[in-house]
């Protein structure tokens, strides 16, 4: 190599990443494993899954690994290496009424067919720091985990369940639109904003992937802002589901499609009050989607809030605008600029200061004036 | 063995410039269109990069598709070599393609930069790559791309025009230090990236070929070379660059440089410098030379 164009900032640069190792490392206790990482971290691995929009539970735990639990750091790593995987294959479209439901509920109706299945759920539970675990070790793990499974019902443990979806009652009985009626029909391939520029006015496709992609604090911010007063859609929870759907690709030689594997999604289905957006004819309620990888659940409500709020005819609050909303949710997109204000910006400053310069000259005799006068 | 040679593994496992074949032909197809309509800015679907986004992935995606083994790379950053995300930059595109780099602006093939562009007067077998934040000029009085899109079809810059007119009714003076509206070819109105007012005027019909990459917003522009570059300006009202009150750089004395102001970290007194490293140097180095030759 004739020309090395660096010098103080590659040492620079390369003290920085040694430091980063010291701190995460200078504690001297044991290194964290990937596994423990996926087995316990599990809510963390999902959401980075998600906004990573890489479904590899061992990557996103690797991610986390290497973020010390930055998550939105960890879902960049994530990005970049997804952008290195070549795409082989396209799934069928997959159906969520085939999914094996780890939980389940509604709140739009006490009893729905199949159940309410409350699952694995902080919800119900005091949320008091729970000091016992600071005692845990292997032994303790091992003996729940043996008598927790000792104490199911026999036949417990099999195939989770599949169930019809409660907003198809809702729709069999003419109270509920039949499909949310912005973008693409279902039959047209989706479209995909990872290899087409997301453009506005954009598909409904898009719309859903920006959401499921999306940051999931940022999400649930601009769906709060709906739910408490910048415009609302008065949303009921019709269906919450988690569990695992399964996926297939076509078969190469035209057979029928061949499965591949389960992923685990957390899907929501929110029904909206009617307000006349439902199309012609007789009011309807209408339908806001989520879908999102992994186990969720904020998410899913928030995005299915979005979708359904950016259905606004007439866009009057920010959660209803289509480009406020998608334009500002991306994790990487809304994390990378605020933080490259931290890069100099050392010319850009002395041109604001000749602005300024100029712009106080321009005061002074009126400044002046106001000083005689006071 | 240095503990930082433990960090870095060697990643032999990527596609030459990184990205793979396919992008790289989607980028360049982009920034064919660019090229075809000067000033217009054409969407395309970036790639996430191991670089934050908003941290000059515009620019890096173009030099990346553009790159061939035998470029002779320059990247700056506030018109230094030195400073530490151009390091880092640079360090991505010659890890993943072992390229030569320069800091010397007249030996580069490729130059990519981030809010300047070199002192030194560029060639036709140079190309200048900015990376950009924001790449639509009526942001600032749009904030919808829709209506932005539209605006520009109609090649309706009122509302532009107003916002100087105000500028200049309030302040004496239009307050845009950077970042100046230019219209390109006189049809579309382009942001030219942070650059300083002082930068503008080398763009116009520069030899050299401009490209403009925003990343985050997903858009690349162009100034194919010879373009006419015009900041908005009133005829009783000029465009002015940036007036330095007579201060000249006190590494090389030129009075005929952007300069950065510094504070001194033992007295606190201001004084300046170019901002333009590899220009400042060679100046320093021209007149050492001289007095070196001098009875």
């Amino acid at each position: 190599m004739g020309y090395v164009a660096a010098k103080g900032g590659t040492q620079a640069i390369e003290q920085a990443e040694q430091l980063v190792q010291y701190y995460r490392l200078r504690g001297g206790s044991e290194p964290i494993q990937i596994r423990q990482i996926q087995d316990q971290f599990r809510l963390a691995v999902d959401k980075v899954m998600g906004e990573g929009s890489l479904y590899s539970p061992f990557h996103a735990a690797l991610a986390l690994k290497q973020a010390e639990g930055d998550t939105i750091e960890a879902v960049l790593l994530l990005r970049a290496f997804r952008s290195t995987c070549p795409r082989t294959r396209v799934s069928v479209v997959a159906g969520t009424s085939e999914m094996h439901v780890h939980r389940r509920i509604s709140a739009a109706f006490q009893d729905v067919p199949g159940g309410q299945i409350l699952g694995p759920t902080v919800d119900y539970t005091q949320r008091l720091l729970n000091f016992s675990l600071c005692e845990e070790d292997g032994d303790h793990v091992r003996r729940f985990v043996a008598q927790y499974l000792a104490d199911l019902p026999a036949g417990e443990l099999g195939e989770p369940p599949s169930f019809p979806k409660v907003v198809d009652i809702l729709k069999r009985e003419g109270l509920l639109a039949a499909s949310n009626g912005a973008g693409a029909a279902p039959e047209e391939p989706p479209y995909d904003i990872t290899r087409a520029p997301l453009v506005f006015p954009a598909p409904r496709s898009a719309r859903l992937q920006a959401l499921a992609r999306g940051e999931t604090g940022g999400v649930l911010a601009l769906a709060y802002s709906s739910m408490r007063g910048y415009g609302d859609i008065h949303p009921t929870v019709g269906e919450l589901r988690v569990g695992t759907v399964p996926l297939r690709i076509p078969h190469p030689a035209g057979g029928p499609a061949v499965f591949i594997g389960r992923v685990l999604v957390t899907e929501a289905e929110v029904v909206a009050f009617f307000d006349g957006t439902s199309g012609p004819g007789a009011p309807m309620f209408t339908l806001g989607y989520g879908l999102c990888f992994g186990h969720n659940e904020l998410k899913a409500i928030a995005m299915a809030v979005l979708d359904r709020t950016m259905n606004a005819a007439v866009p009057k609050a920010p959660a209803e605008n289509e480009e406020f909303v998608l334009s500002h949710i991306d994790p990487i997109e809304s994390s990378g600029f605020a933080a490259h204000w931290k890069l100099p910006h050392y010319v850009t400053f002395q041109a604001d200061i000749d602005r300024l310069r100029s712009a106080q000259r321009h005061a002074q005799p009126r400044d002046g004036i106001r000083r005689a006068g006071g | 063995m240095r503990a930082a040679d433990l960090l870095v593994a060697r990643r032999s496992g990527y596609n030459f410039a990184f990205l793979d074949e396919h992008s790289k032909r989607e980028v360049r197809r982009a920034l064919l269109k660019a090229v075809a309509i000067p000033g217009h800015q054409v969407p395309f679907a970036p790639r996430e990069l191991p670089i934050a986004l908003g941290w000059g992935t515009g620019g890096l995606q173009i030099t990346l598709s553009l790159i061939g083994p035998r470029d002779v790379l320059k990247v700056i950053d506030q018109g230094s070599d030195d400073s530490v995300n151009a390091v880092n930059l640079r360090r991505l595109i010659t890890r993943t393609t072992g390229v030569r780099t320069t800091t010397d602006t007249r030996r580069a093939t490729i130059i990519q930069t981030r809010h300047r562009v070199p002192e030194e007067s560029l060639r036709a077998d140079q190309v200048l790559v900015f990376q950009v934040p924001y790449p639509e000029p009526l942001r600032r009085v749009e904030p919808s791309d829709v209506q932005t899109r539209r605006m520009h079809a109609e090649q309706d810059y009122s509302r532009l025009w107003v916002y100087l007119y105000e500028d200049i009714v309030r302040w004496g003076d239009v307050t845009i230090p950077h970042r100046y509206p230019v219209r390109v070819h006189g049809r579309y109105v382009m942001d030219p990236s942070p650059i300083p007012r002082w930068d503008v005027p080398k763009l116009h019909r520069s030899p050299t070929l401009g490209l403009f990459g925003a990343g985050r917003e997903k858009r690349v522009y162009a100034i194919p070379p010879h373009t006419r570059v015009e900041p908005l300006e009133f005829d009783d009202h000029p465009f002015r660059v940036e007036d330095f009150g007579g201060e000249r750089c006190r590494r090389c004395g030129s009075g005929r440089s952007f300069l950065s102001a510094i504070y001194d970290r033992a007295t606190g007194r201001r004084y300046y410098v170019c901002s333009d490293t590899d220009y400042c140097e060679r100046r320093i180095a021209g007149g050492a030379a001289q007095r070196a030759a001098a009875p």
